[in-house]
């Protein structure tokens, strides 16, 4: 076994135990809590904008205080609505589908499940944790400084996010802040990306060969992989869009541009060069949000199944050809870029082959739950949430990956109803069933599992409610990004605001069901044997929980077997784990 | 139907540790004990610092590849004010300066090898390459400053023509991984010299292989440098 991992002594203060700390299972759970506090802060951000559209003149409390002249008197003006939805954009792609899935969960379990002490470079590990706070908070100080957050959205599109103060309030100093934000939080994804993978290629322990590990594993892998080369093309993105904002430079500033009745300063720059950059990124990052979604969703689902998937192994080749796909896609969300339509044809291609592999994943799971006797628990409802939510969401991608629906669709609510079916609902569903599943390894204890269901049941209904009229929305041409209905063709679909808004108000307030489930069980949870789910991974055979320090006790496991030994007679029941070395007896 | 266990593909020379019976959640003395002989079960897991370091690398790759990119989108914008600067004759200067440090950190990293293998035991050869190395790097980084001086003269800044933007953002970003591969280098050097935290082999060469890139890279901009710019 490695003796030449960077092992590290037990820390003693409490600022080492649990501040600055090496340990991947503490910076996991730091990365869980900045997810929260962003998920949290996003929502709260979703509400005003959803309250905002349906009754424009309502004062929203408290807001008037935190910016006078985006929201005089508390309420929202149109300028502030964008700022409010870019940087419910950025928080929630970012700091929360970037960081719970993956960052969260894989940095805590992926070195359990291969049977290492820690991750290869612990003090990267750290650095990446801490590196993404200060993104965080100088993110959040776009708030509080001069006339707020940027509103170019979260996709900061050139020459609005690149012109300065011209464009509009929030894009003087907001925006600068937004990009040097992202350029540092682009740094802290790197470092962590490189840890996964030199993690998973070196530190497997013995027995433990690439064919052994669970599929989330693998999925954390397939993530790290893609998130390196995207984040590598975001970095200097930001770098050139932060030039052309403070130095003068024309990367993306066209001549002649009048902008605010000033004519810009720049000359020759290509407005699509920052659209080709930043989806160049921008469709790895989406399925970087739900690759890890998938692995936790079929690991979990496994477990619950007591047996296998039909093929695990297609599963994890479906999710490397959406890995390599995914950089071959970017230009589908361009298609009304004026763009030469042949190139429109080119992505359109190899989107609509993207859905081959997803396809494949959801029929071998829909093919694996029939005739199975499913074990149903919080953990396992929220699998069969995300597969639902999946295939809802993922189906109006299909729609737009034709060119000649898109240019009906393109900046519509049926996007916004497609990417926050996926990313917002199934991604977000994958991480309260990792949540649920773990929560007993993490904390010795067992979240409350009535209020899980209560949680699961009325979050389905919800997100449904608010998500599937965005597609009816976005068919009657309700364009996104407006702060106000007031066109004729958009005035009678407020009714459907109205109920969405009801639907989200709703919904948000169910988390709370769950925020509270997290508190309680943390300190008052039935306690959790060692194995409650009987699963057969690694995580599950440490000698504690939460597990000690160096994860397994000062002993190193030995892995015997795959991951999925499920139905099979032993001598723990129907299942092996994979660090016995008891041969398996007769098929259940 | 009964299904065989599929041993680890290594030889065993001993028998399994014994499975201890245990509850149903499986326990964790299914481990094998720590001091339970294992070396027989081949370790082919590689070194982490090597592995880190060409995923870093590829980072670094895909990173100047977008500003690549970025070139050649804006050299096609139809604007029409691509123009052409003249590059300041201290970059070839510093090319060999760069080469001439890859060549003398390899001569460093043979020795330190020799040095960890106890064929050498004077720490002083390596040192000196080492040093030698540093200096070439310091050179480089020297030589760069004076090249965008040279060019401030000429009045060609930061946002004059979309040529020197790119040289500036090229050869800048370039030069911050040289400092941080200066950086690499001096912690490598302190620990060859440390007692108390000795250089490990993979650290040597995970310094060297980020060196040489550095070089390679170089040697790509100033192709592109000169075919674009």
């Amino acid at each position: 076994m490695s003796d030449h991992v960077a092992v590290h002594a037990a820390p003693t203060s409490f600022i080492r135990k649990y501040v600055f700390s090496l340990d991947h299972k503490i910076i996991g759970l730091q990365y869980y809590g900045l997810a929260l506090v962003a998920v949290v802060t996003g929502m709260v951000l979703s509400w005003i904008m959803r309250v905002h559209l349906v009754w424009p003149n309502a004062p929203i409390p408290g807001l008037g205080f935190l910016s006078k002249t985006g929201a005089p008197g508390g309420v929202v003006t149109p300028e502030y609505y964008l700022q409010l939805m870019t940087m419910h954009g950025t928080l929630m792609v970012f700091f929360v589908l970037t960081n719970a899935p993956f960052a969260a969960f894989g940095n805590y379990f992926l070195p359990i499940q291969i049977g290492a002490e820690d991750m290869a470079f612990p003090r990267f590990n750290m650095m990446s944790f801490w590196t993404t706070f200060v993104a965080f908070c100088v993110l959040i100080a776009a708030f509080f400084v001069g006339d707020g957050p940027p509103l170019s959205g979260w996709t900061g599109y050139a020459p609005l996010s690149a012109v300065g103060g011209d464009a509009g309030p929030g894009q003087a100093v907001g925006q600068s802040l937004w990009g040097i934000s992202i350029f540092i939080f682009c740094i802290a994804s790197l470092l962590g990306s490189l840890n996964f993978i030199a993690t998973t290629l070196d530190l497997r322990t013995k027995g433990m060969t690439l064919s052994r590990m669970p599929i989330v594993t693998w999925a954390w892998f397939i993530t790290s992989c893609i998130s390196l080369l995207a984040f590598a093309v975001l970095m200097p993105a930001c770098l050139l869009l932060v030039l052309d904002r403070i130095a003068g430079t024309s990367f993306f500033i066209p001549a002649g541009l009048n902008v605010g009745d000033h004519i810009q300063p720049h000359q020759g720059g290509s407005p699509l060069l920052w659209q080709h950059l930043f989806w160049f990124f921008g469709h790895p990052e989406v399925y970087i949000a739900i690759l890890p979604a998938i692995g936790i969703v079929s690991h979990i689902l496994i477990c619950n199944m007591r047996r296998n998937m039909l093929s695990h192994k297609v599963l994890i080749y479906c999710m490397m050809a959406i890995g390599f796909l995914s950089y071959m896609v970017w230009g589908h969300h361009m298609f009304l870029s004026g763009m030469n339509p042949f190139s429109a044809l080119v992505f359109s291609f190899p989107t609509l082959m993207i859905t081959i592999p997803a396809t494949i994943m959801t029929l071998i799971w829909l093919g694996s739950l029939y005739g199975s006797n499913l074990r149903i628990n919080s953990a396992s409802l929220f699998c069969l949430g995300f597969i639902s939510m999946f295939v809802s969401g993922g189906v109006s991608g299909f729609f737009l990956a034709q060119p000649s629906i898109d240019i009906y669709l393109h900046a519509t609510y049926f996007v916004v109803g497609h990417f926050h079916m996926v990313m917002g609902v199934a991604a977000i569903m994958g991480v309260f069933a990792g949540t649920y599943f773990w929560f007993p390894k993490m904390t010795g204890r067992m979240m409350n599992e009535t209020l899980g269901r209560w949680h699961f049941f009325l979050t389905l209904i919800g997100t449904y409610a608010i998500f599937m009229p965005f597609h009816y929305l976005g068919l009657a041409g309700n364009v996104r990004r407006y702060s106000a209905f007031q066109d004729d063709f958009l005035v009678p679909l407020i009714p459907v605001h109205k109920f969405i808004t009801y639907a989200a108000l709703f919904t948000g307030a169910a988390q709370l069901i769950f925020i509270f489930n997290l508190i309680y069980s943390r300190f008052k949870g039935a306690p959790a044997t060692a194995n409650p789910w009987e699963c057969t991974s690694l995580e599950w055979s440490t000698p504690s929980s939460p597990p000690p320090f160096d994860n397994f006790g000062g002993q190193h496991p030995v892995v015997y077997h795959d991951p999925y030994q499920y139905g099979v007679k032993s001598s723990t029941g129907d299942y092996v784990m994979q660090t016995s070395p008891e041969r398996v007896g007769e098929t259940l | 139907m009964t299904t065989i266990l599929q041993p680890p593909q290594a030889e065993l020379d001993h028998e399994p540790p014994q499975r201890q019976t245990g509850g149903p959640g499986g326990n964790f003395r299914n481990l094998a004990p720590a001091g339970g002989d294992l070396r027989a079960i081949a370790d082919r897991s590689g070194e982490p610092t090597r592995t880190g370091i060409w995923v870093g690398l590829a980072a670094i790759a895909m990173t100047f590849a977008a500003l690549t990119s970025a070139l050649y989108v804006r050299e096609g914008s139809g604007y029409a004010d691509w123009t052409h600067i003249e590059l300041p004759q201290i970059l070839w200067f510093n090319t060999l300066a760069l080469i001439l440090g890859s060549i003398t950190l390899e001569r460093a990293r043979h020795r330190v090898a020799a040095f960890m293998r106890n064929e050498e035991h004077d720490r002083s050869v390596p040192m000196f390459w080492l040093n030698a190395t540093m200096a070439l790097g310091l050179v480089f980084v020297v030589g760069q400053y004076l090249a965008w001086l040279r060019l401030r003269s000429e009045g060609l800044y930061l946002p004059t023509n979309p040529n020197s933007s790119f040289f500036y953002v090229l050869t800048g970003v370039h030069v911050i991984h040289v400092l941080g591969g200066l950086g690499g280098l001096s912690r490598a050097m302190f620990k060859f010299r440390s007692a108390t935290h000795p250089l490990r082999r993979s650290t040597m060469d995970a310094t060297s292989y980020y060196w040489h890139f550095m070089g390679v890279l170089w040697v790509y901009l100033m192709f592109i440098l000169w075919l674009k710019l």
